[in-house]
């Protein structure tokens, strides 16, 4: 890593600090400090961020008087929860049974072929993250994928190509 | 703060307001325009279509035309849904731009909009929505208000009997004892899987002495293709919290959480809603309807883990702990939240409590067979045509839901098995299709009724595959706590993925077999005791396509890639030879314009070939 690279990611941090901390304190100022409302807080801060940074994780363990290590097994035991940021766009391939039937796996190998990335994880651009879901609950328009969630249904190979490409070429446009 | 009285009031004016909804000959000039406001509606637009009306309807300044978002109304497949009373007439799949023409035809001219009338099964139009062959079988007793009321609004919920049930419970003294009584000879059973008596474990709970009991409501739908719950979350929320604070007076409990899934956002907020009218009105916190019975409810998020849904690792999540079973005994009934007797109840059972009080145990028992009484919710999904929310008495057979009810299979194709009980219940092949559906008899197949998630597959899916599709689940979903479950789960995936690339053995079979046996016995919960069913059932009806993927290395769907054979169709064969040369290896014999024939010992199953034929000749 370059000098330069250490400083700008030094910097993107700092970024995350400025809001994070300030987040935390606003939710620890609608939650009491009871160990129960951990899970609720976590998903709050998980929607915000679409992660949970570490310094989130700090001042929870803080407030609410739980080990950080705790923390982590809580975080990394429910699949909602995340500890790397996710890309600007996250597509989610359904794979509940309803969706699986009607061929949602051929969706998922056409997405992870094209992005070049399996699920779970994030392009080097930051720009898109797979998921798998298991089922959003629209069954009646299985195979289904979302994109930042907004739901694409009776899904084929080639709308979701059209899909991506269209957001890449938005995201060209923009540049 | 509401008094009795303006209960009263509301519920005398609200029911006459909204008569046209159940009458269709109801005398009046007004017209409701319902549009289906549940997750599968608002995924394709639903929400834009009540936006569309309402503003065409301000512009045209129509005043007599209220437009309302209810729950769902089961036929999500044709969604998004828009139904006109009082006279009833059904629109399906209507898009947000056809708004316009809806409200010039019907609403001004009074002519229907004939090319967006519903469709049913054999292409007949549909005029009004009770004529659908769909509905013909159904008893909505659970899902009564889905699709009626708007959820969002207390009113009307009280309109119909809401809160009647706990006023009748709390202003003409029925006693605790009573009210158990009552749900114990209805015959109601737990409708989350197992089928525990629920007004025995009502008795149960209230038995155990303590300072503090809790009541929890399950709605942690994990079982993947399953949506009832969410459902009636989304239609009749009041319904399922007015159960919960008159399990709370039954079992001596002044608190109560409900745990749901963060997946489910609509659920979520409407339930949100309905608490805090519930506390407007005065019908929830404290003094409720001006009795001396205290009680409220609070949401609790769970955070994608299917194992959640097991009664004691909802406990430990709620307590916002890794949610990793407990050992029992002792039961919740006993030890429960926080140590204190706890009951949990699944949302579908609470959402027929209100109903049992008020039109009596007899009433919900007269339907059902010996041991199941009442009716059970349905999520019927996959190959079937009518995709979608169904409710039907205990005891209807599988026939009856996958053709009358679900229309049969699309594309003509024929049946091969449908799936029960999601990841913990087992396949029901064809020979099965005549079972009644009820607890005992499902599990006398090797199946389990579950949550309600019912899946159709057609003659195109391979059951070796479905079975790793399953395990894929629950080796990803095992919390870890216990051995068989975390390694075991692990070790018969690794078999059933030997056996779909082809290297499998006769050995692997066996092998799959025996430890599916001891996972059942040594897990310590549900889920992993019941995690090898799906194996185990399709091992039983489907032994001859195990064998043939272990011995003949053959997967007649060619749902298995490896074991897939690509042959070229002698008769569409033009012999063009494109795909001989873009076939990597070598693998197509033939000479210049002759038939071409794949090679099976040099084949790899890339399928370039599949493409480059322009005749379609290669499968």
């Amino acid at each position: 890593m370059t000098e330069n690279q250490s400083k700008v990611n030094e910097n993107n941090q700092c970024n995350v600090c400025n809001t994070v901390t300030p987040f935390i304190k606003e939710l620890c100022q609608t939650y009491l400090p009871q160990k129960d409302n951990l899970i609720s807080m976590l998903n709050e801060v998980q929607e915000k961020f679409g992660y949970i940074p570490v310094e989130a994780q700090k001042g929870l363990s803080e407030y609410l008087q739980i080990p950080m290590a705790e923390i982590y097994g809580v975080i990394t035991f429910y699949s909602r929860f995340t500890l790397e940021p996710k890309g600007k766009y996250t597509i989610s391939v359904c794979l509940g049974t309803a969706c699986f039937v009607k061929g949602s796996q051929k969706i998922m190998d056409r997405l992870t072929q094209k992005l070049g990335i399996e699920a779970g994880q994030t392009t080097e651009d930051g720009l898109f993250s797979i998921d798998e879901t298991r089922c959003v609950g629209a069954c009646g328009l299985a195979p289904v994928f979302t994109v930042n969630g907004e739901v694409h249904g009776r899904a084929t190979v080639k709308m979701l190509d059209e899909v991506i490409d269209q957001l890449l070429a938005e995201e060209k446009a923009s540049q | 703060m509401k008094t009795l009285e303006e209960i009263h009031q509301i519920r005398t004016q609200k029911r006459k307001e909204l008569e046209l909804r159940t009458n269709a000959k109801a005398d009046t000039r007004e017209k409701h325009i319902l549009v289906c406001h549940g997750t599968g509606c608002t995924s394709s637009k639903s929400p834009q279509i009540i936006e569309n009306f309402r503003a065409i309807l301000a512009e045209k300044g129509i005043t007599h035309v209220r437009v309302i978002q209810t729950g769902c109304f089961g036929l999500c497949a044709k969604g998004p849904i828009v139904i006109i009373r009082p006279e009833d007439t059904f629109y399906s799949n209507v898009k947000p731009e056809d708004c316009e023409e809806i409200i010039q035809t019907h609403i001004l001219e009074g002519n229907r909009v004939e090319r967006l009338l519903c469709k049913d099964v054999d292409g007949s139009k549909v005029n009004r929505l009770d004529e659908l062959a769909f509905y013909q079988k159904q008893e909505r007793r659970a899902l009564k208000n889905c699709g009626l009321i708007d959820p969002e609004n207390i009113d009307e919920y009280i309109a119909f009997d809401g809160y009647l049930a706990l006023e009748r419970i709390l202003r003409e003294g029925i006693s605790p004892e009573e009210v158990i009584d009552i749900i114990k000879k209805s015959g109601l059973r737990g409708r989350g899987g197992a089928g525990f008596p629920t007004g025995k474990k009502w008795e149960l709970t209230k038995i155990n002495e303590a300072d503090q009991k809790y009541v929890v409501c399950n709605a942690d739908e994990g079982d993947p293709g399953a949506f009832m719950d969410r459902s009636i979350l989304e239609g009749d929320p009041h319904a399922v919290l007015e159960a919960m604070i008159i399990a709370g007076y039954a079992i001596g409990a002044t608190k109560g959480f409900i745990y749901v899934r963060a997946e489910y956002p609509i659920a979520v907020h409407r339930f949100q809603i309905a608490i805090n009218q519930a506390r407007e009105y005065g019908i929830l916190g404290k003094e409720i309807l001006e009795s001396h019975f205290d009680f409220d409810v609070e949401i609790r998020l769970g955070a994608g883990a299917f194992v959640c849904g097991e009664e004691t690792a909802l406990l430990e999540s709620i307590e916002g702990k890794r949610g990793q079973p407990r050992v029992k005994p002792p039961y919740p009934a006993e030890k429960g939240l926080w140590g204190k007797p706890t009951l949990i109840n699944n949302v579908e059972t609470l959402a027929n409590i209100a109903q049992i009080i008020l039109k009596g145990p007899e009433w919900f028992s007269s339907i059902g067979t010996e041991g199941s009484k009442g009716t059970k919710v349905f999520a019927l999904g996959g190959n079937v045509n009518n995709i979608g929310l169904v409710e039907v008495p205990m005891g209807t057979t599988l026939r009856e839901i996958v053709y009358d009810i679900g229309g049969g299979i699309p594309g003509g194709r024929d049946f091969k098995a449908a799936q029960t009980g999601g990841p913990s219940g087992g396949c029901i092949p064809k020979e099965h299709l005549d079972i009644p559906i009820d607890y005992e008899s499902i599990k006398t197949i090797g199946s389990m009724m579950g949550s309600g998630g019912l899946i159709v597959m057609d003659d195109t899916k391979c059951m070796v595959s479905l079975a790793k599709f399953y395990l894929e689940f629950t080796v990803s979903e095992s919390c870890g706590k216990c051995t068989p479950c975390r390694i075991g789960t692990k070790r018969m995936l690794e078999l059933l993925e030997k056996l779909c690339s082809g290297e499998g053995t006769e050995l692997d079979l066996y092998k799959l077999e025996k430890l599916a046996i001891n996972i059942q016995k040594s897990s310590i919960c549900g889920l992993g005791q019941s995690a090898p069913n799906p194996v185990i059932s399709t091992m039983k009806y489907f032994r001859e396509e195990f064998r043939e993927h272990a011995i003949a290395k053959e997967c007649k769907t060619a749902e298995c890639k490896a074991l897939a054979k690509i042959t070229i169709d002698p008769e569409k064969c033009k012999g063009c030879g494109l795909c001989q040369k873009g076939c990597p290896v070598q693998a197509i014999d033939g000479e210049a314009r002759e038939k071409r024939v794949i090679n099976q010992d040099k084949c790899i199953k890339c399928g370039t070939c599949l493409v480059s034929c322009p005749f379609h000749a290669i499968s």
